[in-house]
């Protein structure tokens, strides 16, 4: 499981930004279909795109924990530019949390149309 | 310098205010839409302002390195928590917006239809009936119009700055516009999306009126055209020429709707969808050059009629009030 890993390595880095991406096409792609199909009433829809965006954090906080511990709790500073086993653990667990933070911003600002909008138009 | 420095002042003003701005808004979504400009242009001075101090701080005052932790905070900071809190509230404000400018009982609804390059518009009434009328809008000041957008042909836009935004109109799509006229007046609309050769000269006024003199001037624009019996002013040169096969003139035996309606043609500000003073020497030469002043119109230039029946047709078409 990508989560659970001792060291990271490109799949844990693609991890959030996946998660984003695949919130992003539900809400849009839900939205979508309710609209063309039941616009008369949104709830579903909210609770839909209100539970996909609680999943999609709580896979990004794990992600998040786990890059923290790849790059060593910041214990020491960028760049990780030194060409060895560690530093290369430091860089992806670094660049996994800088890419957890936009992902969680990102999803957050994707679900926020939901929870505003009041109707289809 | 100095000259450039006194007039830059009033080239801003002048670009403030006007039939077509939305810096001088007349309705409601357009006023929010001002507001919103003007918070973020303060909002965005500020962040300059303080981008340049700290700029002017690193390389005049303070010359020695900051620390690398005390960099990472600065980065951390100003590069993506405070970008982030902002970016997030004027999201949160915009998204706020949307709901209140949509909503509204319209007791009016308009359609209007783009087509190459001009504007079919149709008022209907509560009771469903159907007025049309085409190259300029007028609504009732302080009343919610319901706009419904769609295109004859290809994808044109609609937009009337001094009211609200922009709202596209897309052939097999209907759209809904619903627009808060608050202050009387005539504005200027525009086609905002390129939709061919004469898309700069797609446009129409806009006349916002009190509701009494609104619903007045509606019960006009519903009659049919009553034209005086003179005999300058008779269909016959109208209907011989075949005007009549593409434009109606209600009354008569008018009835093509591949053109504009020109029942009340005399009594629209302008003519050829905004481009021109509606005068009677601009009618009788954009009956006769159609094609050359306006390139790619869907109407052929009548220049080859004899002038006496070209100016029969001009004082005909100068009758529909
Ligand atoms: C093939 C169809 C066709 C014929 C025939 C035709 N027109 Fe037109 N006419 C149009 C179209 C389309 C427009 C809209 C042009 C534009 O602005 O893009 C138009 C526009 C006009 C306008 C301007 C309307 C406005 O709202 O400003 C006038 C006036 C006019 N036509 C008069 C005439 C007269 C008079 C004749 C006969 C001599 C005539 N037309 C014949 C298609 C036609
Ligand atoms: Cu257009």
């Amino acid at each position: 499981m990508l989560l659970r890993r001792e060291t990271p390595n490109l799949w844990t880095l693609l991890t959030p930004p996946a998660v984003w991406a695949l919130h992003f096409l539900f809400c849009y792609v839900a939205a979508a279909i309710v609209c063309a199909r039941y616009p008369a009433s949104l709830d579903g829809l909210r609770l839909a795109i209100g539970l996909a965006t609680m999943a999609a954090l709580a896979i990004i906080a794990i992600a998040g924990r786990q890059a923290h511990r790849h790059w060593g709790f910041g214990s020491d500073l960028p760049p990780h530019d030194a060409p060895t086993p560690e530093d290369q653990q430091h860089f992806l667990g670094f660049a996994t949390l800088l890419l957890c933070a936009l992902s969680a911003v990102a999803v957050l600002f994707g679900a926020l149309p939901a929870l505003i909008i009041a109707e289809c138009r | 310098m100095r000259v450039a420095g006194s007039l830059a002042p009033g080239v801003f003003l002048c670009a403030c205010s006007g039939p077509q701005s939305a810096l001088d808004p007349a309705g409601r979504e357009a006023s929010e839409v001002a507001t919103l400009f003007w918070g973020m242009l303060a909002g965005a001075a500020l962040i300059w302002l303080a981008v340049i101090g700290a700029a002017v701080f690193a390389g005049r005052v303070q010359k020695e390195p900051i620390g690398d932790r005390a960099g990472l905070r600065l980065i951390l900071w100003a590069g993506a928590v405070i970008p982030t809190l902002v970016l997030a509230a004027l999201l949160a404000y915009g998204l706020r917006l949307m709901p209140v400018l949509r909503a509204g009982e319209a007791s009016l609804r308009v359609h209007v239809s783009g087509e190459q390059y001009w504007w079919r518009v149709t008022y209907e009434r509560a009771d469903g009936t159907r007025i049309e009328s085409a190259n300029e809008l007028r609504l009732p000041a302080g009343r919610p119009a319901e706009i419904v957008l769609d295109s004859a042909d290809v994808i044109h836009s609609f937009w009337i700055p001094a009211l609200a935004g922009k709202l596209d109109m897309i052939p097999g799509r209907t759209n809904r516009l619903v627009l808060h006229p608050e202050r009387i007046g005539t504005y200027r609309g525009v086609c905002a999306e390129f939709c061919g050769r004469s898309h700069a000269y797609m446009a129409f006024p806009v006349v916002v009126l009190p509701p009494q003199e609104f619903e007045a001037w509606l019960a006009r624009e519903a009659a049919p055209a009553e034209v005086p019996a003179t005999s300058t002013t008779d269909t016959g040169a109208f209907l011989a020429n075949g005007c009549g096969g593409c434009h109606a003139v209600r009354g008569t035996a008018a009835s093509g709707t591949i053109g504009p309606d020109l029942t009340h043609l005399a009594s629209r500000l302008t003519l050829g969808a905004g481009m021109f003073a509606n005068t009677s020497e601009n009618r009788r030469r954009f009956v006769a050059e159609a094609e050359t002043l306006k390139p790619g119109v869907r109407m052929p230039s009548f220049g080859a009629l004899a002038p006496a029946e070209l100016d029969a047709i001009a004082a005909y078409l100068g009758s529909l009030r």
